[in-house]
């Protein structure tokens, strides 16, 4: 069996995500190629060419590349697949537009957010907001499966694979590139921290937001998130958003602040490994989910955890 | 300019599903069904494409078409798109669970006929979160797409379309005819009034098949047990910051 990655990656640096799914490509059984289409691209492909158990990277370099959006993605990929029985995108918002496109040109029903690899032709993955896991038999000729890379550990970096140049395709597309706002910021990457701070409708503002946030954040070296509620009322840029429509996210420790943890808050976060709550509701729907809570005003319980966590040396 | 929303009747968002003890589903019996929050999203924005507001003229938008795949009770679903203003609906019958590749299928036909010159989805359905049909629908059309749209302003040939991506906010034009999937953010739906499902009871409604548009509806995928998730027990509560912090240290993940 032969299967394609397609790497996540901005040009400059390879994602994490990217080994993730190399894990979850090598519980198929088979070999492994990852796919870096960009423009300029060379020190990504370098770095997914030291991801363990990679037989080869191929590298798409070209300005019709340089976003990876969908169309050209798929321009690039069906062809591909004439040699892969499988390929693997991370679900994140380039591998889920771009991977439904490839499926219905290869005549294939995508299997989509797989949290789970049980053989070859057989993937795990969620419905209704995590709130059921299904276990489902993909008899199709070809595999295409979005990856949830929370769910799988990262692949190591140790290998030497070659690099094989391919073309990128040529357009004209029908979509064009116009602009982009990207947040920019030191902290670490939501999806791949390990250590998350999320803040919900009860921060009641973007200024509070960020004065009671950033300086948690900082002190843990974790990423912000929020929920939808806090995002809608614009306290937080969109990406911040964590939830069945959001991000998936699963580090090592999740502190909900002023989130009350509807059921889809829950099933972008209820994966973390030790989850805290700080509520003045007690009777906040999150506190069944949270190994700590905490019942207070986080007005008192912030500054309170702050001077806590200095205290022990943090 | 002719715009067809895809509208889904899905659990309603407020409910959680429950898991068959035995392990083949969930059960949706007596449990209230709702049109999938992004579609409705979808149908608000083609209604102010038509009656102006959002960013729109009034008239950008000529005619709204609202289509649903699904059982009898999916009409429902298209009375509500209609209520909210949408013009006629389309329902095509089809029973059991249809895949996104099975409904891009149908709706392409439903194109075919209709000839929209925008096709506004959700960008996932709330029951299997596939978030997939949008951008299949588009390839079987060779169609360009923006998905995840958080403001969409038309011009004559094209629409310029602002993205919820990872990292922030993408800005793309793409030319008409195109496929749009809606974000959260582009829109807060109306309440439909009182006056307006009456009227949307007279609106009509096709009914089709998937037969009619030679889709084979029968799943390619084969559910092989349904499971609830790994619960997560409640943790402790701790009275003091202090106390937490205490708790992080033993729990090894300060
Ligand atoms: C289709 C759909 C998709 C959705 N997707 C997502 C998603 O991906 N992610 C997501 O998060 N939501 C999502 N939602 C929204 C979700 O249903 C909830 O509305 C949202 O998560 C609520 O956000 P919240 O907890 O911040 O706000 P609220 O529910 O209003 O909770 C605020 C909490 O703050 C507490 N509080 C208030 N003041 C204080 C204080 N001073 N100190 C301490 N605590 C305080 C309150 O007790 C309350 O529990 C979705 C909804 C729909 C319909
Ligand atoms: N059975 C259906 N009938 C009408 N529209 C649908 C149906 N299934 C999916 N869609 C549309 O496709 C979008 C994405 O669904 P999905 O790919 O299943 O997550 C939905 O928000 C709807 O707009």
């Amino acid at each position: 069996m032969a299967i394609l990655v397609v790497a996540e990656h901005d040009n400059a640096s390879l994602k994490d995500a990217t080994n993730k799914v190399v894990t979850a490509a090598k519980a198929l059984g088979g070999d492994v190629d990852v796919l870096v289409a960009g423009s300029n691209a060379s020190s990504a492909a370098q770095a997914a060419a030291k991801i363990d158990g990679v037989r080869k990277v191929l590298r798409a370099d070209g300005a019709t590349l340089a976003k990876q959006m969908a169309e050209p993605l798929q321009a690039l990929i069906v062809p591909l697949m004439a040699s892969y029985d499988a390929v693997l995108f991370p679900a994140s918002t380039t591998g889920k537009n771009a991977a439904p496109r490839v499926a219905a040109k290869l005549d294939v029903s995508q299997v989509s957010g797989v949290i789970g690899v049980k053989g070859a032709d057989t993937f795990v993955r969620t419905i209704y907001a995590g709130n059921a896991v299904v276990t489902v038999k993909d008899g199709q000729a070809k595999h295409v499966l979005t990856v949830q890379p929370t769910a799988f550990k990262a692949a190591g970096n140790a290998g030497s694979a070659s690099i094989e140049q391919i073309a990128a395709p040529a357009g004209p597309f029908k979509s064009a590139f116009v602009s982009e706002e990207m947040a920019k910021s030191d902290r670490p990457e939501l999806t791949a921290a390990k250590r998350v701070v999320s803040g919900g409708r009860a921060l009641g503002s973007s200024e509070e937001f960020h004065r009671v946030l950033d300086p948690l954040a900082d002190k843990l070296g974790a990423a912000v998130g929020a929920s939808r509620a806090a995002v809608d009322a614009g306290y937080a840029p969109n990406d911040y958003q964590v939830g069945q429509t959001g991000k998936m996210v699963a580090p090592e420790l999740y502190v909900a602040i002023g989130i009350s943890g509807a059921i889809q808050h829950l099933a972008g976060m209820k994966d973390s490994k030790v989850i805290v709550a700080i509520n003045k509701d007690e009777e906040a729907p999150i506190f069944q989910i949270a190994d700590y809570g905490l019942v207070q005003d986080y007005k008192t319980a912030v500054p309170e955890l702050m001077n806590a966590l200095t205290k022990a040396g943090v | 300019m002719k715009v067809l929303v895809p509208v889904k009747r899905v659990l309603d968002f407020n409910l959680k599903v429950r898991v068959k003890p035995d392990g083949s589903g969930v059960d949706l019996s007596n449990l209230k069904m709702s049109i999938n929050p992004f579609d409705e999203i979808a149908v608000e924005e083609a209604v102010r494409m038509k009656e102006g507001g959002g960013g729109h003229r009034a008239g950008a938008a000529s005619e709204v078409i609202a289509v649903s795949i699904g059982p009898e009770q999916a009409q429902e679903t298209i009375r509500n798109a209609l209520a909210i203003g949408a013009d006629r609906g389309i329902l095509v019958k089809a029973e059991g669970e249809v895949e996104p590749l099975a409904v891009a299928k149908i709706l392409k036909g439903v194109i075919e006929t209709e000839k929209p010159d925008l096709v506004i989805l959700g960008k996932q359905a709330i029951d299997d979160d596939s978030n997939a049909t949008g951008q299949m629908l588009a390839a079987l059309l060779d169609w360009p797409q923006a998905t995840f749209a958080s403001k969409i302003v038309l011009h004559d040939d094209k629409a310029t379309v602002t993205r919820e991506v990872d990292g922030g906010l993408q800005t793309l034009d793409v030319e008409l005819p195109a496929i749009v999937t809606t974000d959260l953010r582009l829109n807060e739906p109306r309440y439909a009034s009182l006056p307006n499902i009456m009227k949307a009871k007279k609106k009509p409604i096709d009914i089709k098949t998937a037969a009619d548009f030679g889709v084979d509806t029968a799943p390619r995928l084969k559910t092989l047990n349904t499971t609830e998730p790994p619960k997560r027990s409640a943790g402790v509560k701790v009275k003091t910051a202090e106390e937490l912090v205490g708790k992080l240290k033993e729990a090894g993940v300060l």
